[in-house]
């Protein structure tokens, strides 16, 4: 049976990790493959890397970064936050990226999803929205860019359903809301979009314990992202694992 | 040392599949020569895009005889996740596609109310050995049946399906062994093994 997957995401700026609230604020949060190496040793099941860097010499360095991870990394490894073409892509799979996350660019231009899939395969395309409360026609939430600046007049659910069609292989949900709050990931929007879709839907933003991961599991999604609770040593994969285990999920031990 | 050719598919994930390969102590190269995939002592035929694509690029290049001669004698050979569906006749992913044929039998689409791509890990068990591990899979669609002269591991996502396929010197895995952790790193290793090249480490 298929287990369900938690996820460590390393936000990444200038070579260092680095986590904010609400996608501002960034503070030091360690060295990207110290902290890559550790996170597969508890039992992360996959990792994902944000890009969060806003220079051109940013995102040389991520790159440089992505290398180093996966020199040193055996389990899947997702790169997002600096694609902004479909040459930016190919270059993070070339890095050694296993799937590419792609966001703004997406929103931009939605053909640049079709483009990758057809290139790559759709097992490498993630369809990264960021979604904040506020209607756009039947939707409740709508699509936020560019780290969160800029409101789209493009409901969540539908963007969803769009990218699955486009040929996106994955949706990583992050509640802009919720983002780095610890309140717990959106547990409504999470419903809303795993019942549009039936690609895999990755749970983020908001979780600082077990029993939220817990929840988005109830709610559909088919993973759990996380970065503070992680990067702060108050949990660690295994004892999250742990806890979820005891609460009835399946994750692989 | 021995150096492992790897089928130069486009992109695919060959940068993780390197590493492997470098944790057991052998250098690799891509290549999209016939002839070096006729005469690779180790050659690796990794997962691209769709069935028609990966098809596609095998016989521009001209790749069809040499990798059905050298399955078809079990000379050292992995095929990861799409390398193990073009081993088949055909797949419900590109209707009127030949695959490479050296196994009888249609690759087929998960059913309806799993979740598609199956991503993340699965169990993989064999008759004989029971449970093996966890291995990580990235498919939507998957092999049902192969002929008795393969040695088979099973896992199960909707129904059971394929987890990966040996005879003599071939290793065909529909999980990525290269993302497995631990446990992909003992499969490879397994049949590096059995294939008569010493390991590194």
């Amino acid at each position: 049976m298929l287990t369900q997957r938690i996820i460590p995401c390393l936000d990444i700026r200038d070579g260092r990790v680095v986590k904010g609230v609400r996608f501002a604020g960034l503070r030091d949060a360690g060295d990207p493959a110290e902290l890559a190496l550790a996170y597969e040793q508890q039992g992360a099941d996959e990792l994902v890397v944000l890009d969060v860097s806003a220079t051109r010499e940013g995102r040389a360095a991520a790159l440089h970064t992505i290398e180093v991870i996966r020199a040193i990394l055996s389990i899947p490894l997702t790169v997002g936050g600096g694609v902004r073409s479909f040459d930016d892509a190919v270059a993070l799979l070339a890095a050694g990226a296993d799937k590419v996350g792609i966001n703004s660019a997406a929103v931009d231009r939605p053909a640049i999803i079709a483009e990758l899939a057809e290139r790559v395969g759709r097992q490498c395309v993630v369809l990264s929205i960021d979604a904040a409360e506020g209607e756009v026609e039947a939707d409740r939430w709508q699509v936020v860019t560019h780290a969160g600046t800029m409101r789209r007049s493009l409901g969540v659910v539908d963007w969803a359903r769009q990218g699955q069609a486009l040929g996106a292989g994955e949706i990583l949900l992050t509640s802009w809301d919720r983002d780095g709050t610890q309140r717990g990931y959106d547990i409504e929007l999470l419903r809303a979009v795993s019942r549009a879709v039936r690609i895999p839907v990755i749970a983020s933003g908001g979780a600082s314990s077990a029993m939220h991961m817990h929840e988005a599991f109830e709610a559909g999604a088919s993973a759990v992202l996380a970065a503070s609770i992680f990067h702060d040593d108050r949990h660690t994969v295994a004892s999250v694992k742990q806890q979820l285990a005891t609460l009835g999920v399946e994750v692989r031990p | 040392m021995t150096e492992v050719m790897i089928v130069d598919t486009g992109v695919a994930n060959t940068a993780s599949i390197r590493t492997m390969f470098s944790r057991l102590g052998a250098s690799s190269r891509l290549t999209q020569s016939a002839e070096d995939v006729a005469d690779a002592p180790v050659l690796v035929l990794p997962g691209v895009g769709a069935f028609a694509a990966g098809m596609e690029l095998i016989e521009r290049c001209t790749l069809t005889e040499p990798l059905r001669e050298r399955i078809t004698l079990g000379r050292p050979t992995l095929c990861v996740c799409l390398g193990l569906q073009v081993l088949f006749e055909s797949s419900q992913e590109s209707p009127g596609v030949a695959g490479l044929g050296v196994v009888s039998g249609e690759i087929v689409e998960f059913p309806d109310g799993v979740v598609r791509p199956q991503f993340g890990w699965n169990l993989v068990s064999r008759e004989a050995d029971g449970e093996l591990g966890y291995a990580y899979f990235a498919n939507s669609f998957y092999a049902a049946h192969a002929s008795e002269d393969w040695s088979i591991s099973w896992s199960e996502h909707g129904m059971r399906f394929i987890a990966a396929m040996q005879r003599d010197g071939v290793l065909a895995c529909q999980f990525h062994p290269e993302l497995s952790g631990r446990f992909g790193h003992g499969v490879v290793e397994a049949w590096w093994r059995s294939i008569g090249v010493e390991t590194a480490c």
